[in-house]
């Protein structure tokens, strides 16, 4: 396979009530690039990730992904190209009553037959590989908890070493700093960083917050109702483009006022709510 | 800027629906008191009454001899026997169609929406609807009726008492498990599919864990039920305790009836027991 990790053409997405989620946006990925996508909350980013995914199908335009008009696949080979894909979501959507392992382990189901992934779930196969991806996370010794007993964080944490294990050639993360704590959210952010630049593969993160977006990616695409508002490398984005991103918005736009002495850089995360602020 | 709200807006529900389901559930139990001659009158006329002493006068006291006893260990345990092979069936039979029968996993939702036409509606629509329709012909008839016909066509005994539990909770387990594994978090099992995961894989790592509590705490309840049924069945000539409690009635020995109804009694109450004790340390 070659080209491109992405090409999107005209791309759109409308849903059954008549919203428009994605309206006709092309872009190009390079491979092993990465990309910070910004934008006010309900501009369309998750559904352009759910898109890119190969979760949904767009209603018009079209989409390659290295190369592979991915539009006239097959059950099976949209299958073999959501195996090349792993996905980070803003809500840690694990099984909660499955130990950590299993949720770790589930990275392989794409490989997996399906008598191995059920012998699996009665003994654990690959046991030090989930090992190693938890400790690369920093929780090894989360490895036979049940899941729903960790923390927000740490969820996160096993959804990343999920991904790990999957090993896909590109990596989409849809908000996925957005419920843990700031130094966590970097960590989190460095982490993926480091581990698709170490393994060449190409990184898109969909991030509430400028200032992580503006700091650790050299490409950001900025999306406003639906569309590609810039496209810019992190060096041309101004401070007037990001107001007129998120005008009107003005949950978002608050993001944007940062306190005297600029002691803020994680953004919104580190804001107290209305009425805690003591 | 909007007018500041004086009063909080009231509730702009105006449904005429409550009181129409109410109104219609007054004319349909008037009508069922009608129609199913409810008349309270006639359980204290002679004929009645002068029954129900001949039935107590021969029940007391019941038949405790050891030798009865002895005799009605075999028809209790084949009581129990039935309910767990039977129950055993009916999820054998349930589980299956259930997963077909759900529409989350068969054919509508966000997990095929990349799905070709083909595929969606062929592999996943046709299985869904025919299993809908063999559950809900399953569950329809009552396992008295299905006993009935089993016992014309494999004879007398256990067996048909199995086949009728087996069939018709079949049915209902595949109702009940369809409606569980609908109502799961969707959200983890997009995250599965959206990695590669087979539709094998969604359920083994998504569907099942999340639904399992729900699905094992029906399932014994099932099984409480068919101990139940499985008394009853015999009746018919489908085996256990009921098919002795048929006999016995038959010969107006009404002091063996209460033994056995008393037997029944402790069989469901262990039965409760024990599944209760099963479900709080397999749901946690």
């Amino acid at each position: 396979m070659s080209g491109p990790a992405y090409e999107l053409h005209e791309l759109r997405k409308v849903f059954a009530d008549g919203t428009v989620a994605v309206d006709e946006i092309s872009l190009t990925v390079g491979a092993g690039e990465q990309i910070a996508v910004i934008g006010p909350s309900g501009a369309g980013k998750t559904t352009l990730f759910r898109l890119l995914n190969l979760t949904l199908r767009p209603t018009s335009g079209w989409l390659r992904i290295a190369g592979v008009d991915v539009g006239g696949l097959s059950d099976q080979a949209l299958r073999g190209q959501r195996q090349r894909i792993g996905t980070i979501y803003q809500q840690q959507n694990l099984v909660g009553r499955l130990r950590v392992v299993h949720n770790v382990l589930a990275g392989n189901l794409g490989r997996w037959s399906p008598g191995r992934a059920l012998a699996s779930l009665w003994r654990p196969r690959e046991a030090a590989a989930a090992w190693r991806a938890l400790a690369q996370v920093g929780i090894p010794e989360k490895l036979y908890a049940r899941t729903d007993e960790l923390s927000g964080g740490q969820q996160q944490r096993v959804a990343l070493a999920r991904v790990l294990i999957q090993d896909p050639a590109i990596i989409l993360a849809d908000e996925p700093v957005s419920s843990v704590d700031p130094s966590l959210a970097i960590t989190i952010v460095t982490l993926l960083r480091d581990v698709a630049h170490e393994s060449r593969k190409t990184l898109l993160m969909n991030l509430h917050s400028v200032d992580l977006a503006l700091r650790y990616f050299p490409r950001i695409v900025g999306v406003r109702d639906g569309r590609i508002h810039f496209d810019l490398s992190r060096e041309q984005v101004t401070e007037e483009l990001l107001r007129g991103l998120y005008a009107g918005h003005r949950d978002d736009e608050l993001q944007l006022e940062r306190p005297p002495g600029g002691l803020d850089p994680f953004g919104r995360a580190c804001r107290p709510l209305p009425g805690f602020d003591k | 800027m909007a007018e500041p709200v004086a009063h909080f807006p009231a509730s702009t529900s105006k449904s005429a629906f409550p009181y129409l389901l109410g109104a219609g559930f007054l004319v349909v139990l008037a009508g069922s008191l009608c129609t199913a001659q409810v008349d309270p009158r006639r359980l204290l006329e002679g004929d009645a009454l002068a029954n129900a002493a001949r039935f107590l006068r021969g029940a007391f006291p019941p038949d405790l001899s050891s030798e009865f006893l002895g005799h009605m260990m075999r028809p209790a345990i084949e009581t129990i026997q039935i309910s767990v092979v039977g129950t055993l069936f009916a999820v054998l039979i349930g589980l299956p169609l259930g997963l077909l029968a759900t529409s989350s996993l068969a054919w509508s939702g966000v997990l095929h929406e990349r799905r070709a036409a083909m595929g969606r509606w062929v592999l996943g629509f046709v299985p869904y609807a025919v299993a809908r329709g063999l559950l809900s012909v399953f569950r329809s008839v009552p396992e008295y009726v299905w006993a009935f016909m089993f016992v014309r066509a494999v004879g007398l005994g256990a067996f048909p008492g199995v086949l009728a539990i087996g069939v018709a909770y079949g049915g209902i387990l595949g109702k009940v498990y369809s409606e569980i594994l609908e109502g799961v978090n969707p959200r983890p099992l997009e995250t599965l599919h959206a990695g590669g995961a087979s539709r094998l894989g969604v359920v083994l790592y998504g569907l099942i864990p999340q639904a399992l509590p729900s699905l094992v705490s029906y399932t014994l309840y099932r099984w409480e039920c068919a101990i139940r049924a499985s008394a009853i069945l015999g009746l018919v000539g489908a085996g256990g305790l009921g098919q002795q409690i048929e006999l016995s009635m038959r010969f107006f020995k009404f002091d063996e009836v209460v033994t056995l109804l008393g037997m029944l009694f402790c069989l469901v109450g262990a039965v409760d027991f024990v599944s209760g004790r099963l479900r709080a340390r397999l749901t946690r």
